[in-house]
């Protein structure tokens, strides 16, 4: 087994709104070892982005707060280091893709610039060997005549290629942990395929650490190698991404992968969950998923089910899992 | 001129549209550079050349002799006073170049100071938020409520009259403008993706705020710098008229204005003329802003 890069242990993060604290993560735990891809999954608001966000230490201060746990980057707490440390940190060890491509450039620097930037913050380089730091980022990512490419404004390349050169960003300075934000959210099926196939690619030959944030199981099962799956603030399952297709143990699971469309099922009405996540201002008692499960039982009104492990790689939270 | 010739390649505007709208650009930009020429030839001792330049004769040096005489175009003018002289036989002509030189540079390094002071304060104020944000805007609130005259009277009587005090007195408000503007295009841009990329590569707060978020700025404040020339003549010569300018002898446009007013019955030339180039220039510098400010417009620049 290789090395843990990130693990994650017993995180809260709340906002404080004059409505009162959202607990917009509450006691989310998980790990990311070298070279794997660990896929966070879930519903709109359900916490993913603020997962990264808690990681990066990018939260919207002072209403978006970390209020407990511990997050551990290679042997360090990120939670315990200075300002000034955290954003020698931010690039160069952790790294993060945004969600769209389109606005996550700057439109009045060149690519060259903008991946240059990275590079000059965190490598003490002579300029000359910042421009090669450049190119070589470029061709990481599978972007074809990167010498051209460099004096070139965002507005003139294609959606793909800026999510590419985003991409490019994140990696010039080769961190070891990757957090990409739905990265492929904004890209079309074939690029989006493309995109993926890269992702496996720059992980062979740099063996990074990723953390995949989406809401598209489709997604996961190309990509990642374990998969935590997320619910109102809360991770319900963690398992290896075989098992949770073959066989998932908790029910919002089965039914988020149920409500995948296959292409083989013609015909049928998609599957869909009935009702709204909870208020996260006032979580109910007990199990989170309780008003839209379909199996509850009378336990998961009143008590909260603790986590089960049921292997090394996989545990649930669900009272009808013992 | 500036990519006009460009533009009739693809634009489907008449001929007549494109002389007129090519006039407004042309126009203002000749009447700003003939003022600048003036301003800046009006002599040339002060920039160690011998004293010859574009005024014919010295525009404090009194000749009670020649006083009170109309433009040399009308009857009873004299050839050697182009525009006419006032109470104390002065060159009108004279006094208007070097008039210009007070003027314009006034509102030039107004326009500067406010400019940088506005921009650092805006972009503070909407890139950080919270405790800081509202304590520019309080500031900038009460600069923009207080009476610009009783602060240039405060001034006047505090560090006496000058060219600094005026420089002073609408220096310290007109930053307000900026600052109001810049925080709301800087609140803008702070939520691009492009700035929380930044900050996900580690670059540190000053340098978002100068390295991303100002040059996305700079378009706005362009236009803004420009359409403040105009205002800030006019505010100049206001104060002088007003007497809480420069101070006599040295001319400045809204001076000699103040001093024809006395004798506006019988000499209307002194006030005019100094007049006319204060609306010229402002409708110069009105005219240009605008154009920059079409010129820079995202969506017609897309296009």
């Amino acid at each position: 087994m290789s090395n843990i890069v990130l693990q994650v242990e017993n995180l809260h993060t709340s906002f404080f709104t004059r409505a009162g604290e959202v607990k917009a993560i509450d006691g989310v735990s998980f790990y990311v070892r070298e070279g794997e891809t660990f896929g966070i999954v879930g519903e709109s608001g359900c916490g993913k982005s603020v997962t990264g966000l808690s990681i990066l230490r990018l939260l919207p201060e002072p209403a978006g707060q970390v209020t407990e746990g511990k997050i551990i980057l290679e042997g360090k707490n990120l939670l315990e280091l200075s300002k000034k440390e955290m954003r020698a940190y931010r690039g160069k060890m952790i790294s993060m893709i945004l969600q769209d491509p389109m606005t996550s450039l700057n439109p009045v620097y060149t690519v060259g610039d903008q991946i240059a930037e990275s590079v000059r913050l965190h490598q003490d380089l002579p300029e000359n060997m910042v421009e090669a730091e450049v190119v070589s980022a470029l061709r990481l990512l599978r972007i074809p005549d990167p010498e051209m490419r460099i004096k070139e404004y965002p507005f003139q390349l294609s959606g793909g290629m800026r999510q590419r050169v985003v991409g490019a960003i994140a990696m010039s300075c080769r961190p070891r942990l990757l957090i990409a934000d739905e990265p492929t959210t904004a890209l079309d099926a074939t690029i989006q395929a493309q995109y993926i196939a890269l992702f496996e690619d720059i992980q062979a030959k740099t063996n990074v650490a990723i953390i995949f944030i989406t809401h598209d199981f489709g997604v996961v099962s190309r990509i990642c190698d374990r998969v935590g799956v997320m619910y109102a603030g809360k991770i319900l399952e963690t398992a290896p991404t075989r098992e949770i297709f073959k066989a998932p143990k908790h029910p919002y699971t089965a039914a988020l992968i149920n409500s995948v469309p296959q292409l083989d099922k013609k015909d049928e009405k998609l599957f869909s969950i009935e009702g709204q996540p909870p208020s996260l201002l006032n979580l109910p008692p007990g199990c989170r998923f309780y008003p839209r499960c379909t199996v509850s039982m009378d336990i998961c009104k009143e008590q909260e089910p603790p986590e089960v492990k049921l292997d090394d790689n996989h545990s649930v939270s669900c009272w009808r899992v013992k | 001129m500036f990519g006009i010739g460009k533009k009739k390649a693809y634009t489907g505007l008449s001929r007549g549209t494109r002389i007129v709208r090519s006039l407004t650009l042309i126009i203002p930009s000749i009447v700003m550079v003939i003022m600048i020429i003036i301003a800046l030839f009006a002599n040339l001792g002060w920039i160690g050349l011998p004293d010859v330049g574009l005024a014919p004769h010295d525009p404090n040096s009194t000749n009670p002799r020649d006083k009170l005489l109309p433009p040399s175009f009308i009857e009873g003018g004299k050839s050697d006073y182009f525009l006419g002289t006032d109470r104390l036989g002065r060159d009108i002509f004279s006094r208007v170049l070097y008039g210009a030189r007070v003027s314009l540079s006034v509102s030039l390094i107004v326009i500067l100071i406010t400019a940088v002071i506005g921009t650092i304060l805006g972009i503070l104020s909407g890139y950080k938020g919270g405790r800081t944000d509202a304590f520019i805007m309080r500031v900038t609130d009460v600069a923009l409520s207080f009476p610009a005259l009783l602060l240039a009277m405060l001034l006047w009587v505090a560090i006496g009259p000058g060219y600094w005090t005026v420089v002073l007195a609408l220096s310290i408000l007109g930053w307000a403008g900026y600052a109001r503007m810049i925080r709301g295009e800087s609140l803008r841009i702070r939520e691009s993706d492009f700035v929380a990329q930044a900050q996900v590569v580690g670059a540190s707060t000053w340098r978002i705020m100068f390295r991303h978020i100002f040059p996305n700025i700079v378009n706005s404040l362009i236009v803004i710098m420009t359409l403040q020339v105009g205002m800030m003549i006019l505010a100049e010569a206001a104060l002088s008229f007003l007497g809480l300018g420069i101070t006599a002898p040295t001319p400045s446009w809204g001076s000699i204005v103040a001093d024809g007013r006395s004798q506006l019955d019988r000499a209307w030339w002194i006030s005019a003329f100094p007049g006319i180039c204060i609306g010229l220039v402002v409708m110069a510098g009105n005219f240009l802003g605008d154009w920059i400010r079409d010129k820079l417009d995202p969506r017609l620049r897309q296009l």
